[in-house]
């Protein structure tokens, strides 16, 4: 038995504990905002937080995370006034095309955003690996800066 | 009231199909540009025809009939109902119509118009019939309100939301209408649309529809189906072209827990056309994982099958051999022979394209559940109808008794033309009698696709002493897109690779195009903007190494060649006409920007091309920094589209970068090779899709407005971006990239 908790509430996972973190989200608890891209942690479509940590889950066995805290998609916004400030900046930048990889993509920039608050170009091509089949990638850049100049603006404490 | 539930369940009578237009596949279209359903009087809400549901509170549900796969169908086509309906945008919400399709006595035929999107026409294919819908919509409800009123029609008009009379000073809203207006007959004629001019919504900044649900987790992909008692299945593909399972231990797989079932899946014989891509051993299983685990304790003995002596290596050799001997001539335009005879100077060059994979990010997946005398299919596809035809061929059921609801989908990119996938779920929940999910893993999509053919292209053009093009040549050895297609005669087999009206035809006196057919076990289909990829990137690097060798300047050579505006005659995809000053016209303007023929740092280099795209322009300038150890930085980007008139330019410039961007990355790093008759790559670490490192901040995309009638965007952006990049490599370095991918070849 796993016990851990997901966007704050307890939960327990009794099944096979080599399987990844990824299918239990989406195939125990119905948290599909995690996405399935690759199953080898190359594409990062899975990003979710373990303990406020960005990490791929596909490549997560459930056995590592007992204990510990996980934040999702659906959970990135809790505690924020509406959204978390890089789900703004998505919005404003309108970045989606498809949308499959966003969700990943934004959990691994909140991320980011709490290491180096102010990211250079440079802090972003070293940092954010997620694939895009779309290529959204020059929105991206753009809602990554205005992610970090609503953070310092809100003051708002990104976890 | 369910709005959906209505849309199902109604008949539809001759006289209601009052549109007619063929879709990209070319079948027949009936439409129905307004249906006056019954009000229904449980709630108050109201259904103005198939598309429009006008709430109490004026809140406006307008239908979306097809598949969203990225490219913004979903907000632009609601866009043009709005418009001509006059209400405001922030009133709208939209609903995803399922597939809708009827029986008559000659076949079946579209319930809500032709739904399926590729080929760039998701939005031009009903720029008019939306259009109409939304202004058939008005026009009943003035008249309804007319009718009140006891005055003409025409003393009223709309504001938006409203019916007003300005000479009674009155002024009725639309939701207080709707059952007048429900009671009233169609007009014989359409009504009079919008002038562009008028347009309010149509044509300005909007963000897509979906995009807070998508940012927070919450939209639903195909993917992400849960049904109750859904059980989950992967297949163990057969890893050689055309192999099949010998046999098979499956008693390992079945202690796994949470396995439920294992059986063999059959494939199409060798030769035969794909309703599925191969044989293969199917689990099911209480989760995916399991299911997965179940695969991996499978253990199979395959038969190898007749293609197991394929590989890239002979392709290659094959194509090259070809070459050397003649192929068929399908264009014969002036006195070839003798233009090249003729020809001060004749210069000769060869370019190979590679195999590449579509690996949308959504790997494939299908939900179907399959009883006895029905079936319903929710997945993620850009040809629905195909969806039916697939789950008709695996079931024996009926196809209107297949209900198909398809999702937003993780990408597109022309793999989900085709519907194997569904065909593969049906079979699996046929056989298990239960509601199943199948899920691809990324090694069955890269392994199991429809790749975008691979060839070895001549380009030969015979100059006059000014330096002008007198005789031009290509010549093709490929695999064609045409492959195990019913119907298909060989000779027809190039049409697929080579657009015989692409530039320069009509513009070089004498032209000849020359195909061979080189037949490899490798299953090919559309990828994003089809031969468009290869042609560009072939005939843009030919024009700069024409200018190069005869001392002209690229971006000169280039606009001497396409000349002024005119319309030349095109009778291929996108026609009926190409204008090559459009070409001119952006080309100017992208090396504008890019301030080409400046004075450049050592190790930089700029280079141009443009393209004609199924109806579309567009061109790129691109800067890049080769250092001497030869690392490509890509410094500047800039990109240029033509498409008319750009209905939704937030969607219009995302396309342009997205595709840039696709473009890009395929020409860096994208190939797909064969070894003993199996694919090689399975993943992204083999098939390493660029990130956000290789592009730059300095990434401008621009739409320049023509005239009034958009054309398609989906595929327009990413043809001129490769040759542009590599046009640039060979002015920074003085090295042409004639095969790609480039990936190694500026290391020294």
């Amino acid at each position: 038995m796993i016990s851990f908790q997901v966007n704050s509430e307890d939960v327990e996972f009794d099944g096979d504990d080599s399987t990844p973190l990824l299918w239990v989200l989406r195939d125990h608890f119905n948290l599909t905002g995690t996405k399935f891209g690759c199953g080898i942690g190359q594409c990062g479509a899975c990003t979710i937080h373990v303990d406020g940590k960005a990490q791929r889950s596909c490549i997560t066995p459930v056995s590592t995370i007992n204990s510990k805290s996980i934040t999702t998609i659906e959970g990135l916004a809790d505690g924020h006034e509406d959204l978390h400030p890089v789900q703004e900046a998505w919005l404003e930048y309108d970045v989606p095309q498809c949308g499959f990889c966003q969700a990943g993509q934004i959990m691994a920039t909140a991320d980011l955003l709490q290491q180096i608050p102010e990211p250079s170009d440079d802090d972003i091509d070293n940092n954010i690996t997620n694939i895009c089949r779309c290529g959204t990638y020059a929105r991206i850049r753009k809602a990554i800066h205005k992610a970090a100049a609503l953070q310092a603006e809100g003051g708002d404490d990104v976890s | 009231m369910s709005a959906r539930a209505s849309w199902v369940s109604d008949t539809v009578t001759r006289r209601q199909f009052l549109v007619s237009g063929t879709t990209v596949a070319g079948a027949f279209v009936l439409g129905i540009p307004l249906r006056v359903a019954g009000a229904a009087d449980d709630g108050g809400d109201r259904q103005l025809g198939f598309f429009i549901e006008i709430k109490a509170d004026g809140h406006v549900v307008i239908g979306t009939n097809q598949p969203e796969i990225g490219q913004g169908v979903r907000t632009a086509l609601p866009m043009l109902v709005a418009e001509e309906l006059d209400v405001e945008w922030e009133s709208v919400s939209i609903k995803l119509m399922p597939l809708g399709i009827v029986k008559t006595a000659d076949g079946y035929t579209w319930k809500y118009g032709g739904q399926g999107v590729g080929g760039s026409t998701g939005l031009t294919s009903n720029w008019d019939f939306m259009r109409e819908v939304g202004a058939t919509a008005r026009q009943q409800l003035i008249r309804a309100a007319a009718s009140r009123w006891n005055v003409s029609p025409d003393k009223c008009t709309t504001e938006p939301g409203y019916v007003v009379c300005p000479t009674l000073g009155e002024k009725l809203p639309y939701a207080d209408l709707i059952a007048d207006a429900a009671a009233l007959d169609l007009p014989e004629e359409s009504p009079p649309l919008k002038n562009v001019s008028d347009h309010r919504i149509v044509g300005k900044k909007h963000d897509t529809i979906d995009a807070r649900d998508i940012v927070t987790g919450k939209t639903k992909y195909g993917i992400d189906t849960r049904e109750p008692d859904m059980r989950f299945a992967v297949i163990a593909r057969s890893p050689w072209l055309n192999g099949t399972p010998k046999s098979f231990d499956d008693s390992s797989a079945r202690e796994i827990d949470g396995v439920l079932d294992v059986f063999e899946i059959q494939g199409p014989a060798p030769g035969e056309p794909y309703q599925i891509l191969a044989s293969g051993v199917a689990v099911v299983a209480t989760s995916t994982w399991a299911a997965i685990k179940g695969r991996n304790a499978l253990q199979i003995e395959w038969d190898k099958g007749p293609n197991a002596g394929d590989s890239s290596e002979k392709f290659w050799a094959e194509n090259a051999t070809m070459l050397d001997g003649d192929g068929q001539i399908v264009l014969d335009d002036g006195e070839f022979e003798a233009g090249m005879a003729g020809a001060e100077k004749v210069i000769t060059h060869r370019y190979e394209i590679p195999l590449v994979s579509h690996a949308p990010l959504e790997p494939q997946n299908c939900y179907a559940f399959v009883e006895e005398n029905r079936c319903h299919i929710i997945v993620p596809t850009q040809m629905p109808s195909g969806a039916s035809r697939s789950a008709a061929w695996a079931t024996g059921i009926e196809r209107e008794n297949i209900r198909v609801d398809f999702t937003r989908a993780g990408g597109g990119f022309g793999r989900r033309l085709t519907n194997d996938y569904v065909a593969e779920a049906a079979l699996v929940s046929k056989q298990t009698g239960w509601p199943i999910q199948l899920q691809w893993t990324r090694e069955d999509d890269i392994k199991n696709d429809f790749y975008r053919p691979g060839g070895l292209h001549e380009m030969r053009a015979g100059l006059n002493t000014d330096g002008e093009v007198v005789a031009w040549t290509q010549r093709l050895a490929s695999a064609s897109k045409y492959y195990r297609r019913p119907n298909m005669p060989d000779e027809n087999l190039w049409q697929a690779e080579l657009y015989s009206d692409d530039f320069p035809r009509r513009i070089v006196p004498n032209m000849r195009l020359e195909y061979f057919h080189n037949a490899i076990g490798v299953p090919r289909g559309s990828w994003r903007a089809p031969a468009h990829t290869a042609n560009a990137f072939v005939i843009q690097s030919f024009l700069d190494e024409i200018a190069h060798e005869t001392g002209q300047d690229p971006l000169q050579f280039r606009v001497d060649l396409y000349g002024d505006e005119r319309e030349l005659e095109y009778g291929g995809h996108g026609g009926p006409t190409f204008n090559p000053g459009r070409l001119t016209r952006l080309i100017k303007f992208v090396a504008e920007r890019i301030d080409y023929g400046r004075d450049l740092p050592n190790g930089h280099g700029i280079g141009l091309a443009s393209h004609f795209t199924f109806g579309g322009y567009a061109a790129h300038a691109i800067e890049v920094k080769v250092s001497d150890a030869g690392d490509l930085s890509i410094e500047r980007i800039v990109a240029a589209i033509d498409c008319g008139y750009a209905v939704h330019p937030n969607a219009v410039e995302a396309q342009l970068q997205g595709g840039t961007i696709d473009g890009i990355s395929t020409a860096l790093g994208l190939e797909i090779t064969v070894k003993d008759g199996q694919i090689q790559q399975s993943n992204f670490h083999d098939y390493p899709l660029a990130r956000i490192a290789t592009f730059p901040s300095r990434f401008e995309a621009h739409i320049l407005p023509y005239d009034e009638n958009p054309t398609g965007v989906g595929e327009m952006g990413i043809p001129s971006a490769a040759p542009a990049l590599t046009n640039a490599i060979f002015n920074a370095t003085g090295k042409r990239i004639r095969r790609l991918p480039i990936r190694d070849q500026l290391k020294t």
